[in-house]
């Protein structure tokens, strides 16, 4: 029993990281038709933005010595800038492009972010040691819980509320969603359509600094392609979640978390090395059954 | 009652154009010739009906009206300014709204929010723009809709919806493409009183479409008939139900 519950919490914690990265994916799918391979990327650049740039094993770390009071807003600030950058430079001039034609972009923009990791940082893997204080862990009877997955935890609620309450209550928060149904329509009626769009990305750029943080704490290394597992199971997340709804994204996200996490307990011994192959099989049995997710929307159901 | 639809943020006023005019439109696809030689006014005080047979070209007009669709030649003036090279948008923010046959509305959004994102478009903030998209549909009678969701809305609701959301900052213009399709005589009754009442409450022009005679026939100052993309008569209700050419027209269709 203490077994399943500390492998339920650990479910908790990278289905947290997996729904995070989700809703960064979702919600520029819902807006732009873009399926953003570069969303891993943005990933990778908060880890990397915390450190000094040089080709050292051992991470020299310099907006990461920070007070986390500042750090957390100035790392965030880059991810955003350079999310901004690659709409403003890449996604801008295909507004009107088709839907995979925009996602060969987004390979592109991840490549592009990939290699200038490696021109500057180096190709090896670094050791990097933050907030090493959350390794403590929090008893709860015979349950040894590390604070850190709390955390994880309690800062993607916290985000999910703020989003949430964002897309509910703000007047940016309505025009986003309805430009997420009919971009068209929501920009005949008023809404500015690149505005939002920057805002889309904006948003998605603080989501992906979250699970860098959170991230690299957990695991203490960087690597130039780091980012790209994270948004690789936030696609799957996304899909299995339903294409274009946010709820879905995050009911996906933990769910993919849930499987990985339990796969890697109960397989065999032997089979744990195939846990992805026996994940993604878990995938494909929801979409036969589910084609169009498991919290399927309306505004996609009937464009398609 | 009044006074609450007409709310309007500083720095926006109501448009002061007084007619809308089609002048001599022509709309060609590929050569096949969708509208020929189409001219009409629509003034501010007025419903002014657009009827003919399936096909006529009516919604090609319409969307010329609106900019959605760039006339071959032909230009469409707006209080005295011609609107050549201006997007739907820019029609839009100069007063012309329109609403559209499919609805259109943001499905997974509350009937509220559906009228209040033109508001918010606009400019206006949330508070103003709520009490304005409340005002809006207690108008259109679906007040006590306001909290439920789009899609779930039968259709004939999802129309007043639409109406509601194009009278938002009252526009100077509103061209309701359809807005009986699927009704019960009773709805479109209620539509018929709820049409009629746009141009005294709102100080806005009216152009119909419609396939209901009886609705055209019961609110209608003035109709404009169209057959295979031309005119084949304009004019007041009466004449035009004792218009040889007219009559032709739709008995050859049914014939």
């Amino acid at each position: 029993m203490i077994g399943f519950l500390q492998n339920l919490a650990d479910a908790l914690s990278l289905g947290s990281l997996y729904a995070l990265a989700a809703l960064g994916v979702g919600l520029l799918f819902g807006i732009l038709r873009l399926v953003n391979f570069a969303h891993g990327d943005f990933i990778s650049i908060g880890a990397y933005a915390l450190i000094v740039p040089s080709f050292e094993v051992t991470a020299q770390l310099f907006i990461g010595t920070w007070n986390w009071s500042l750090m957390i807003p100035a790392v965030t600030l880059i991810v955003v800038i350079v999310a901004l950058i690659s709409d403003a430079l890449v996604f801008r001039p295909l507004r009107r492009a088709n839907a995979p034609t925009l996602m060969i972009a987004s390979f592109a923009v991840s490549y592009v972010i990939q290699n200038g990791i490696l021109m500057v940082y180096g190709a090896r893997p670094k050791a990097a040691n933050l907030w090493s204080g959350l390794d403590a862990p929090i008893l709860l009877g015979d349950l040894r819980i590390p604070l850190l997955q709390v955390v994880t935890i309690g800062v993607t609620l916290a985000l999910m509320a703020l989003l949430t309450l964002f897309l509910k209550r703000t007047p940016y928060g309505v025009m986003m969603r309805a430009a997420a149904e009919d971009f068209r329509m929501a920009q005949y009626l008023g809404v500015r359509g690149n505005f939002v769009i920057g805002l889309a990305f904006a948003i998605s750029g603080i989501l992906a600094t979250a699970v860098s943080l959170l991230y690299l704490s957990q695991t203490g290394t960087l690597g130039p392609t780091m980012g790209v597992p994270l948004a690789l199971f936030a696609f799957v997340a996304t899909v299995i979640g339903g294409m274009g709804s946010l709820l879905g994204a995050v009911v996906g996200g933990f769910l993919v978390g849930f499987i990985v996490i339990m796969l890697q307990a109960y397989l065999p011994e032997d089979l744990r090395v195939f846990r992805d192959a026996f994940a993604f099989t878990f995938v494909i049995l929801i979409l036969l059954f589910r084609p169009s997710g498991i919290v399927p929307t309306r505004a996609f159901i009937e464009r398609v | 009652m009044t006074d609450e639809l007409h709310v309007l943020p500083p720095g926006i006023e109501q448009p002061q154009a007084s007619e809308l005019v089609a002048r001599n439109i022509f709309v060609q696809f590929q050569g096949l010739t969708a509208i020929a030689d189409v001219s009409l006014k629509v003034e501010r005080h007025e419903v002014f009906g657009l009827i003919g047979p399936n096909g006529a070209g009516k919604t090609t007009l319409v969307n010329c009206l609106t900019g959605f669709q760039r006339p071959t030649s032909g230009s469409v003036v707006l209080g005295g300014e011609d609107t050549t090279g201006w997007s739907s948008v820019k029609f839009r923010q100069q007063g012309v709204a329109r609403t559209f046959q499919a609805g259109r509305l943001f499905r997974d959004m509350t009937v509220a929010e559906n009228v209040e994102v033109t508001a918010l478009g606009l400019g206006m903030s949330r508070r103003a723009g709520h009490q304005h998209a409340m005002a809006m549909l207690e108008w259109v009678g679906l007040a006590d809709r306001a909290d439920s969701i789009a899609g779930t809305l039968p259709y004939t609701d999802e129309r007043r919806v639409g109406i509601a959301r194009a009278l938002v900052l009252s526009p100077a213009f509103v061209l309701l493409d359809e807005p009986a399709a699927g009704m019960s005589d009773a709805e479109c009754d209620d539509l018929m009183h709820t049409i009629a009442a746009i141009p005294r409450t709102f100080t806005c022009g009216v152009l119909l479409i419609e396939h209901n005679m009886g609705v055209i026939m019961g609110v209608c100052n003035r109709i404009h008939v169209l057959d295979g993309g031309r005119t084949i008569a304009e004019g007041l209700p009466s004449d035009i139900q004792r218009d040889q050419a007219v009559i032709s027209a739709y008995l050859g269709m049914e014939g």
